[in-house]
């Protein structure tokens, strides 16, 4: 009975969302000032019946209700509580809820803080998002209802993959969630402005913080799946260029650019049209991305199981929004485009140069990952791009932008200033060499290293340079506001993030061997001792466990105890085991067993080993992370927010009406 | 030329510049990392080439998987339920590798068999690669041509 509750909950849902987008946009249109009214209560609505199908869907798995058939897929009685949680999301059909979920929750938030906004503006906003949240349940209720039951009801459920049973998991989803969806408000504001014909900088300003916030999240989410890759699929590393992961990354990318482009229209009024363009993107590319994972028409290291009826469907609705946006873009941009001249060494160009590059790896990227799909509609063959084409692609766009970088915060907005631009390529220059020679003292002798450690160095130090420079000129209190600090941080996280990605790639040692008990293997400067095997029970799996003892130069540095675990079904899963630290992970994982050695001890055993040293490894995640800080930090800006307490002063008892956002002030 | 002018033709030519050079090294990089996935019944064929690499894929053969006992080098056969080719491979295999299942392997040929340099399983285990799926559908086609 409960779960067919759910299954009403999500059809109020799906038609209150197809109200929220009908009556606003219509009122707009119409200006019916009832029907744009309706906007907040239907968003409201929507909102609670989402939550509530969710809820029901994860108290069907509290109870292991398993006549649900996707509890019954996703869930046995052996299963843990936290991971019959996270298995919400483990699958499809509650991924797709928590999809939904989570755009109910921006939307909320945007109703909530938007409510002076001007009035059409704001109920377009809403609109869209309801449009968004309309073809998502669609999809849910018509291809992947989570609520279907499975009569007769089993004894026993299925189980989650056991890939997906590690604490990266709980989080990744979510996470990464947030950042796709959080990209659907910008998309919204895009949309009304463009439906309205008109675009105010200070609208810009006041969607800032939500693509900020957007970002951070995908930031983190992105570094959640790649550690999880690292310490979950027991190869050690940490990216592959696959397609599940380039999903995640192109959204990531044309967000990077429109978080700067962004600026330049808050600040300047400049690149409108452009700011408009990359939201669209970076929402559609995140569409895309949904596609890519959900529907399997790609082969990847990560793929699940899918029904092409899915494909079909979000290929219909992606047609529908990219479609969509891009005519009414190429009708009415030149209604909203506008801007001011700017010199050829201002800040504007050099941001215009990290969008160029931030883009075009992004349709690089785009290409690589669909050009399979390409080959096989044209009847080429069955293709496949390997990790080299997107690795040496990304290395040569990126290096551009890297070079820029530092001077992007130096420059002016709309002049040119070369003093200071000399100057600081001096010192900045002047310490990527030293950085680079040191490390080459310290035994870093390939020259990808090198370049690692010079480029690192260069980007840290040229954010370091432009920090201590406003130390000194501005006045005290006012040196750092949030939102450059978010720049600093953000910038900050790129430097570290090279020097991880690099010194990974260029230091790490690799072996795989053969082990049997009692027999050392010598990777880096630790020496690795193998102690043999043990069973091991867990909460629902049982495993062969490993003991090594890793030593340096005769000193016990850690012991280790990779697992490779057996699931109820028979599934296999290898749990590395590793020893973290700040210059370097240690990392083994267990192969198979090799059958009886003919070692000297005379025991049985061996076993196939994967030992490896990752130095700086940590970095490339830290970055990252950085990085996230730098979005969320910037978010909260008291610029964006006294935005709103200005407005909420001229919504005083004095009665001003609230017409009043302002056209942008210039800031020199 | 007035600024705003001036500005227009040094964005456009950035762009032009940019879109140019990224295209050729684009088809640059596509055309040296592409490779092709074939079925041991296309290898028969001769379609696979002889020295450069490729993407093997199949159905790992029931009681073919063998092991030289305490090294990690392994060979085993992927069949297309057709023909089958040995593959080589020295390395520790995927969790999902098992007899009887769909795996694809990179690699290259050497004499006769099939020297793999990286070997892929699913995820998840119900689950057969389309590509393979495919090259078996395709091996089923030509071989009813073959010997009706």
């Amino acid at each position: 009975m409960i779960p067919e509750l759910g299954q009403l909950a999500l059809i109020l849902a799906l038609l209150l969302s197809a109200l929220q987008c009908a009556l606003p946009i219509f009122g707009a249109w119409r200006n019916a000032k009832p029907l744009m009214a309706t906007a907040r209560s239907l968003v409201v609505g929507q909102f609670v019946f989402v939550a509530l199908a969710f809820g029901i869907l994860t108290y069907a798995f509290m109870v292991q209700d398993f006549s649900v058939a996707y509890v019954a897929q996703n869930s046995n009685l052996e299963l843990p509580w936290w991971y019959r949680f996270s298995a919400v999301w483990g699958a499809h059909e509650g991924s797709l809820l928590l999809w939904v979920l989570i755009l109910d929750v921006w939307t909320l938030a945007v109703a909530a803080f938007g409510g002076k906004l001007p009035e059409k503006f704001y109920a377009r906003v809403l609109g869209v998002l309801g449009f968004i949240a309309f073809g998502f349940l669609l999809f849910s209720l018509a291809t992947s209802n989570p609520f279907t039951r499975l009569i007769p009801a089993p004894m026993d459920g299925v189980d989650l993959n056991p890939v997906l049973q590690d604490p990266g998991l709980i989080m990744h989803p979510p996470v990464l969630y947030m950042g796709y969806v959080g990209f659907s408000v910008a998309f919204a504001f895009a949309i009304a402005a463009l439906l309205g014909g008109e675009l105010q900088s200070s609208w810009v300003r006041w969607s800032r913080p939500w693509t900020n916030v957007a970002w951070g999240f995908l930031s983190a989410g992105i570094v959640a799946g790649s550690w999880w890759a690292y310490s979950e699929l027991g190869w050690g590393g940490w990216w592959f260029w696959d397609p599940v992961e380039n999903a995640s990354f192109m959204p990531w990318l044309v967000g990077t650019a429109l978080i700067h482009a962004q600026a330049v229209t808050d600040k300047r009024g400049g690149l409108r049209a452009w700011t408009l363009l990359l939201a669209i993107f970076a929402f559609s590319l995140s569409l895309l991305g949904t596609f890519l994972v959900r529907s399997g028409v790609l082969t990847s290291v990560h793929s699940f199981a899918a029904d092409p009826k899915r494909g079909v469907f979000i290929l219909g609705f992606l047609a529908v929004v990219v479609g969509g946006s891009l005519l009414l873009y190429a009708g009415r941009a030149r209604y909203v485009a506008g801007g001011k001249p700017f010199a050829l060494a201002s800040r504007e160009t050099l941001i215009l140069i990290g969008n160029l590059m931030l883009s075009v790896s992004a349709a690089t990227v785009l290409l690589g990952t669909l050009y399979p799909l390409l080959g096989e509609a044209l009847n080429i063959g069955r293709i496949s791009v390997g990790p080299p084409y997107f690795g040496f692609l990304f290395m040569l766009l990126m290096t551009p932008l890297v070079l820029a970088m530092p001077f992007a915060p130096l420059s002016r907005w709309g002049k040119a200033d070369a003093v200071i631009w000399r100057r600081a390529l001096q010192r900045i220059v002047m310490l990527a060499l030293i950085a680079g020679i040191i490390a080459f003292a310290l035994s870093v002798h390939r020259w990808m290293g090198l370049l690692g450690v010079t480029a690192s160095t260069y980007v840290i130090a040229g954010t370091a340079f432009y920090a201590i420079k406003r130390w000194k000129e501005a006045p005290r209190g006012r040196r750092y506001p949030l939102e450059m600090l978010g720049m600093l941080f953000g910038h900050f996280g790129v430097g570290v993030f090279i020097a991880g990605a690099i010194l990974t790639r260029t230091l790490s040692i690799e072996q795989d061997v053969a082990l049997s008990p009692g027999q050392v293997v010598h990777v880096g400067n630790y020496d690795f001792r193998f102690d043999g095997v043990g069973e091991r029970h867990g909460p629902n799996w049982l495993a062969q466990q490993g003991t090594v003892e890793v030593s340096k130069n005769g000193a016990l540095v850690t012991v280790l105890h990779p697992q490779k675990r057996t699931y109820p079904r028979g599934q296999v899963q290898t749990e590395a085991s590793i020893h973290p630290g700040v210059f370097g992970d240690l990392y083994v994982s267990l192969g198979d067993p090799l059958g009886p050695s003919t070692g000297a001890a005379g025991s049985s055993g061996a076993w196939a080993v994967r030992v490896y040293d990752k130095p700086f490894v940590r970095w490339i995640w830290a970055g990252g992370l950085l990085m996230m800080l730098g979005g969320f930090c910037a978010a909260a800006d008291k610029r964006f927010r006294l935005r709103r307490s200005e407005e909420a002063q001229a919504h005083d008892p004095a009665g001003i009406p609230v017409s009043v956002i302002q056209p942008v002030q210039q800031q020199a | 030329m007035n600024p705003v002018r001036k500005r227009r033709l040094i964005i456009i030519s950035l762009i032009v510049a940019a879109v140019g050079i990224a295209a050729t090294l684009t088809v640059f990089a596509l055309q040296q990392n592409m490779t092709y996935l074939y079925s041991p019944s296309e290898v028969e064929a001769g379609k696979a080439p002889l020295t450069s690499a490729f993407r093997l894929g199949g159905v790992v053969k029931e009681g073919s998987v063998h092991r030289v006992s305490g090294t990690l080098q392994t060979d085993f056969v992927v069949t297309d339920r057709f023909h089958d080719m040995r593959v080589e491979y020295t390395g520790i295999l995927p969790d999902l590798f098992r007899e009887g299942q769909s795996v694809i392997t990179t690699g290259h040929m050497r004499g006769g068999e099939f020297a793999a340099s990286e070997v892929l399983a699913k995820h998840d285990e119900t689950y057969m690669p389309r590509e393979v799926a495919d090259a078996i559908a395709k091996a089923k086609a030509a071989g009813r041509t073959h010997d009706p």
